[in-house]
């Protein structure tokens, strides 16, 4: 993803030299840079004097304050200082605003703006490793490489930027429910405690093996009506065959992926077995092979 | 002999609506109101797709922190996918702006923190 973009931090300066900013004025001001993308630092005198004022290997900050003496002095561990100070006594919330964004357009700093064309909605899975047992249903069975395992052999999220937007489908078939999507709705899946509903792990792994030899769909239907009162509706094959299938025909609608590519993946199962192992020593190899 | 203050990181989560925006409205304006320093960040999520190392620069230093934020499981693992894991002596607190009343999340943040008039 857009690892390039370092967020604009605005300190908001009340340390020594400086008024404290009235609390309305600080409300308003820090929420409104928040909904913008920016980090903000609130440095009262007691923090100014223990702590300073640093920045990390020269990532773009800017100071505001109503200065009253001499403005503080910054540290820049990375020796590449990228610091734009503003005096912004007297101003209103907006016209501060306008301030940081023109301070912004002069350090070239760059910005992940929710909500504004080109942004990046940071929706990714997110693996509880007290949970995962490393079986790599979620690397098999996810098409689009979000996952990759690590020198170790251990499952990682590697491509966040592949996952697709509002599609938890791996969470869903992830034996442990170990597999988390922060930003969706409901739990477990939005990192809630796990619960001993959720975990349908035994009923996962039946149907795993039915699908060797079975209908897919008639074992998820039996399965369904069995599980219906004991497991999380959440924790759903079916779901997340179907979110599955809707992103690859979006893809495909693109023109992202060819119409006869789709036609040759088999859509309607989860990996057996034999695919998920073969698909964890393919990326083994490849990673050994860099 | 004096404790160094709790570091506070509160999360907007401003990329999605996750987080009831009364509670985390009325979170901000709590610490706004408060004596204490605190560092805000847009969202933790887009943070730690970035592997953004000022995540580390919060949690690594040794002293206590305390994150508002949600789920602490999902903070928990978002951080360790940042390349920052967090330590496991209970120095960092978690809270839940989700599913926990905001005046009981302002209350633990600023616990131990001096009044603004102070």
């Amino acid at each position: 993803m857009k690892q390039e973009l370092h967020p604009v931090q605005v300190v908001l300066y009340e340390g020594l030299g400086a008024e404290p900013w009235e609390g309305g004025r600080r409300l308003a001001v820090t929420a409104s840079l928040l909904d913008q993308g920016y980090s903000v630092l609130r440095i009262t005198p007691a923090a100014a004097e223990t702590e300073g004022l640093r920045t990390t290997d020269g990532h773009p900050l800017i100071v505001l304050g109503s200065f009253t003496g001499p403005k503080p002095e910054i540290v820049d561990d990375g020796g590449h200082l990228r610091v734009a100070t503003r005096d912004t006594a007297g101003l209103e919330a907006d016209d501060i605003l306008h301030l940081v964004a023109t301070a912004r357009d002069e350090l070239g700093a760059d910005l992940n703006r929710p909500g504004q064309p080109g942004a990046w909605k940071p929706w990714f899975p997110v693996i509880d490793y007290d949970r995962c047992t490393n079986c790599m249903q979620c690397l098999s069975f996810c098409l689009f490489d979000v996952y990759g395992v690590d020198a170790d052999k251990r499952i990682q999220v590697q491509n966040n930027d592949n996952c697709k937007t509002n599609c938890p489908a791996c969470s869903r078939v992830c034996p442990e429910v170990a597999i988390m999507f922060p930003k969706y709705v409901s739990g477990p899946i939005n990192g809630e405690e796990v619960k001993q509903e959720d975990v349908a792990r035994e009923s996962m792994k039946i149907d795993i093996s039915s699908l060797l030899g079975g209908d897919i769909y008639s074992s998820l239907r039996n399965r369904s009506e069995k599980a219906k009162s004991r497991f999380s509706k959440e924790r759903s094959p079916d779901k997340a065959l179907d979110e599955r299938k809707r992103c690859l025909v979006q893809l495909q609608q693109s023109g992202i992926i060819p119409a006869e590519v789709l036609a040759e993946l088999d859509l309607s199962s989860l990996p057996s077995p034999e695919a998920i192992q073969r698909k964890a020593r393919e990326l083994t190899a490849l990673r050994e092979a860099r | 002999m004096n404790e160094a203050p709790a570091k506070i990181l509160y999360c907007r989560c401003a990329f999605a609506q996750t987080v009831p925006e009364a509670s985390k409205n009325a979170v901000l304006e709590g610490l706004c109101e408060s004596g204490a320093s605190f560092e805000s960040v847009a969202d933790l999520c887009e943070m730690s797709a970035r592997k953004d190392p000022r995540l580390a620069g919060i949690v690594s230093d040794g002293g206590p922190v305390r994150i508002a934020a949600c789920y602490p499981r999902a903070v928990k693992w978002l951080l360790h996918h940042a390349g920052c894991p967090l330590p496991e002596d209970g120095r960092v607190e978690i809270l839940n702006m989700r599913d926990t009343p905001p005046e009981t999340v302002v209350e633990e943040l600023l616990r131990d923190t001096p009044s603004p008039a102070a």
